[in-house]
């Protein structure tokens, strides 16, 4: 069961057996955040560049916290997409970066496609932090390992995946990760928000949150962004939490032990209320403490030397 | 100079033509047709066309030639070279040039650019509005009388149906198509593909066929009660197709044309997010496409055109959602007819003659398009079974933005003729 | 690269005779059993480590905590290794300040093993000293390594190797030396 691959791009291409060898190798990592010391020397001396082009703390912090936990040099590159900013083009960006020799491109883009566009023009491994409403595969990553950390496995659980399906990458790599290892998936959502198609990625489709919640093991809540209601995808923010808002009335008709789960950042109010959020069923902050792990193991199995010697420990 | 051409298969459906014949070309004009023709005069060249198809010279009518302003995509002389080289002898150049084509001087430079340094003959095509801007109506009376055989504000539709009510009158009154590019702006969004599987799932903003079904269902209304003509740019949804299938039964003057990538490729083709694939209309699902190919089978489509839009290497070597939208296809267009339908069984090559000569000449109200004699000496001779393989390094374009690459083609242009002068012979541009 | 056996250095018993020699002399040298922690590098050091243990216990009739360490985050050729190798758990079992911390390894060699394991045992604190149990010592050293105790001494060339099968690892006791030979 190993991880040969030399770009993470996204979870639609991998195998099972891949997403069980990143998670495995995650169980190591994981307790390396516990020692006093929280650093191991395996990527020393390795450069690797944060370039994101679209704000991010959240994941930029946890991807800077395995870089330098696993020792490595890295660098944070915070890069305008405004199409009104006629800066360089994303292609030359890049070069310039891998021309200063560096080890690996961690990259997050308004774009789906950009990191394998990157992938294909540069030479070092490339990590997708998140590409557009494609992929987000290292959150989709650690969602699967909290998830197999807190029930014990991920065959056979029934995952709920509530929110702006349309532009969610979280939800899409999800899915794909999700499926794969034998769970089912359904998406919910205001049927404006729901992608034509999403049926044929593997998920079952309703916009009945109260019909759903009863049969959830696991209850995936998506931020609602602002600007979608100046797009006109629903009427206003109070009407869009009346029905697909999660808060202690809805949770009492969830099962007694369902898992609550949110990418982040909390619209509290909105999409979850603070109780549910805060509450005994939430595995949120749990969600941020495996991503720094999760991300460690990915760095670590991407970061691999020539391809010819067999290992001769 | 007098030309014959002997031995070859004629097609030349103004004149019901299919058959064996010889043809005599006299200085610029068509001589004589049929097997007189050798005893109609001394030539002074003979074109030897045994097993090739003689057809009227082929016309492109929906060509970007970017010239003014992008001569470093394309100009009018780089892209007549390559109409010759894909065997067409006339194309219909589109107005969104920078500045753009309106009005007597946008049309007059073209003409006198084309007479100067184009290959292939050029027949302006003018913009409706002014700018393109689709504020106001741009001068296509004088354009009109400067040379513009069509009009079109390509590229963008006419927003506003007021507005496009009365460019219709007008065009009407000046006896001229409108050609449209019928889309519906809300609708497509910022979308940058068709919307579907395809789009969803590699996360790409979709444009739905509604976009351009309430288009096209708007646009042959306008032009029903405008009683104008309308010709439907790049048809690609299975519904325009039956809209404007029906506008004919109702006796409306309503044409279209289809792009070869609409019947050659489906929206899987976007699926490495090549932007090679990115253009407008997208690429559609299967269903629609299948739709395109029975159309083109049962005559409803009226021509095939490529939209040939050349952009630079620079501007297509970006993310997908970035990357400007269209392709280039004048060497590609006769060849992927040849291959993707008539040797796919979904036309014949007198349907094919009808779609790429015959029709595109009536539509814009020109002379070429017919062997009759007296008419105009374009002839394009072609060779129906010739292999070949894609190779955009050898185009003569400026541009290689083409999804073609590598692509195994089986039909190319071996001769062409424009106004009497020999400008393509054996496969290769002979000045 | 194919191994042809040579011979059989240790069997069942040998293992085991070396094991309660080893046991002792931890005692002997440490004066006793406190403030002894063992950490077996894994593999095969791990199940060593135990069996060590258990032998104090018997003797001593102290039950000494016992630790697994993983190397592979501290070698120093990971860059020369074919895709990374997997990983396994570091589980310390107890604080390593200001303890006795006995590594334990099945074989002994150039010395870059142990030299990755004292790297990540003081990441974890600052033991009070840090002594080394092999069960054979090959020579070859490239680190100036050494250690406490030894099962067997075994002089081998470079083109021979040692293989340590364990019952827990791979279901039987024994301890044998390999050439490599040239293809046939």
């Amino acid at each position: 069961m190993k991880f040969e691959r030399s770009d993470l791009l996204g979870i639609e291409d991998l195998t099972r057996d891949e997403i069980g060898a990143i998670l495995e190798a995650t169980d190591s990592f994981a307790e390396i955040s516990e020692r006093p010391i929280k650093k191991v020397p395996v990527l020393r001396g390795l450069t690797v560049v944060n370039l994101f082009f679209e704000p991010s703390t959240r994941t930029r912090t946890s991807f800077e916290l395995a870089e330098k936990r696993l020792s490595a040099d890295m660098v944070n590159i915070a890069a305008s997409t405004s199409a009104t900013v006629k800066g360089e083009t994303l292609k030359d960006t890049a070069r310039n970066i891998e021309a200063m020799s560096i080890d690996m491109l961690v990259v997050r883009h308004s774009a789906s496609g950009a990191p394998r566009f990157l992938a294909e023009v540069l030479a070092c491994p490339v990590v997708n932090a998140g590409d557009g409403a494609h992929e987000h595969p290292t959150q989709a990553l650690l969602d699967m390992y909290t998830v197999r950390k807190k029930v014990g496995k991920l065959d056979g659980l029934h995952v709920g995946i509530v929110g702006d399906i349309l532009h969610s990458r979280v939800a899409r790599s999800n899915i794909w990760g999700f499926t794969k290892m034998g769970a089912r998936v359904t998406v919910c959502g205001p049927a404006t928000l729901i992608p034509p198609g999403i049926e044929t990625l593997g998920a079952a489709v309703t916009t009945d949150l109260d019909g759903l919640i009863p049969e959830l093991d696991i209850l995936m809540l998506l931020r609602i962004q602002t600007e979608r209601l100046s797009q006109c995808f629903f009427p206003s923010l109070r009407e869009y939490a009346e029905i697909f808002g999660v808060d202690s009335a809805r949770m009492a008709r969830a099962r007694k032990d369902v898992i609550v789960m949110h990418p982040g950042p909390l619209n509290r109010g909105v999409e979850i209320t603070p109780d549910v959020a805060d509450g005994p069923n939430s595995v949120i902050l749990e969600q941020v403490k495996y991503g720094v792990a999760v991300r460690m193991a990915v760095l670590y199995l991407l970061s691999g030397g020539e391809r010819t010697s067999e290992d001769t420990h | 100079m007098k030309i014959l051409i002997k031995g070859g298969r004629v097609i030349d459906p103004s004149q019901d033509l299919d058959g064996a014949a010889d043809l005599l070309l006299d200085g610029g004009a068509i001589a004589a047709l049929g097997p007189d023709a050798a005893a109609a005069g001394t030539a002074d060249t003979v074109i030897e066309a045994r097993g090739l198809v003689v057809a009227p010279g082929l016309i492109d009518m929906h060509v970007h030639l970017r010239e003014p302003g992008r001569e470093d995509e394309e100009t009018i002389a780089s892209g007549t070279r390559a109409a010759v080289a894909g065997g067409f002898t006339a194309v219909a150049s589109m107005p969104n040039t920078e500045p753009v084509t309106e009005g007597e001087e946008g049309v007059k430079f073209v003409v006198a650019k084309a007479c100067d340094a184009a290959l292939a003959r050029v027949h302006p095509i003018a913009a409706v509005t002014a700018g393109l801007r689709g504020e106001m109506l741009a001068e296509i009376g004088a354009a009109a009388a400067a040379g513009a055989v069509g009009l079109s504000d390509d590229g963008s539709p006419i927003a506003n149906s007021g507005l496009a009510r009365r460019a219709l009158e007008y065009a009407r009154m000046l006896d001229r198509p409108v050609i449209s590019h019928s889309e519906d702006p809300g609708l497509v969004g910022r979308g940058v593909m068709n919307e579907g599987r395809v789009s969803t799932r590699l996360g790409l903003r979709g444009i739905p066929n509604e976009s351009e079904d309430v288009a096209v269902a708007r646009d042959i209304a306008l032009a029903r009660l405008a009683r104008a003509r309308l010709h439907v740019a790049h048809i690609s949804t299975a519904r325009s197709l039956e809209l404007v299938a029906e506008a004919k039964r109702l006796g409306a003057a309503v044409t279209c044309e289809a792009t070869p990538h609409h019947f050659a490729l489906t929206d899987e083709a976007v699926a490495s997010y090549g932007t090679n694939t990115k253009m407008k209309p997208p690429l559609r699902a299967e269903p629609d496409v299948a739709a395109l190919r029975h159309a083109l089978r049962t005559g409803q489509v009226d021509a095939i055109a490529s939209d040939h839009a050349p952009h630079s290497q620079e501007e297509k070597d970006q993310e997908f959602d970035v990357a400007p939208f269209g392709i280039i296809g004048l060497e590609t267009s006769l060849g992927l007819a040849l291959t993707e339908l008539y040797h796919k069984q979904v036309i014949t090559l007198v349907d094919l003659v009808r779609l790429m000569s015959t029709n595109p000449a009536l539509i814009l109200g020109l002379r070429s398009g017919t062997l009759r004699p007296g008419a105009p000496a374009d002839v394009t001779i072609f060779d129906p079974g010739r292999d070949w393989t894609v190779d955009p390094a050898a185009f003569l374009s400026i541009s290689r933005n083409t999804p073609f690459s590598g692509w195994q083609l089986k039909g190319k242009a071996v001769t062409v003729i424009v106004d009497g002068r020999i400008l393509l012979r054996d496969g290769e541009i002979t000045v | 690269m194919v191994l042809r056996d040579k011979a059989q250095i240790m069997d069942a018993d040998d293992i085991a005779r070396a094991l309660k020699r080893i046991a002792h002399e931890i005692l002997e040298k440490n004066r006793g059993a406190r403030d002894v922690i063992l950490v077996g590098i894994r593999t095969r050091g791990a199940p060593l480590a135990k069996r060590v243990a258990d032998l104090v216990k018997s003797i001593e009739g102290t039950q000494v905590p016992v630790g697994i360490l993983d190397i592979t985050l501290y070698r120093d050729d990971l860059q020369l290794v074919a895709k990374q190798p997997v990983v396994g758990k570091t589980e310390l079992a107890a604080d390593v300040e200001e303890k006795v911390v006995v590594l334990v390894d099945d074989v002994l060699f150039t010395g870059r093993t142990i030299r990755a394991a004292m790297d990540e045992i003081v990441d974890f604190g600052r033991p009070k000293s840090i002594q080394l149990a092999v069960l054979i010592d090959r020579g070859h050293r490239e680190l100036p390594i050494r250690a406490d105790y030894v099962g067997k001494n075994v002089p081998t060339s470079a083109r021979e190797t040692i293989t340590v099968k364990l019952v827990e690892t791979d279901g039987e006791d024994a301890v044998s030396v390999q050439e490599m030979a040239d293809e046939i």
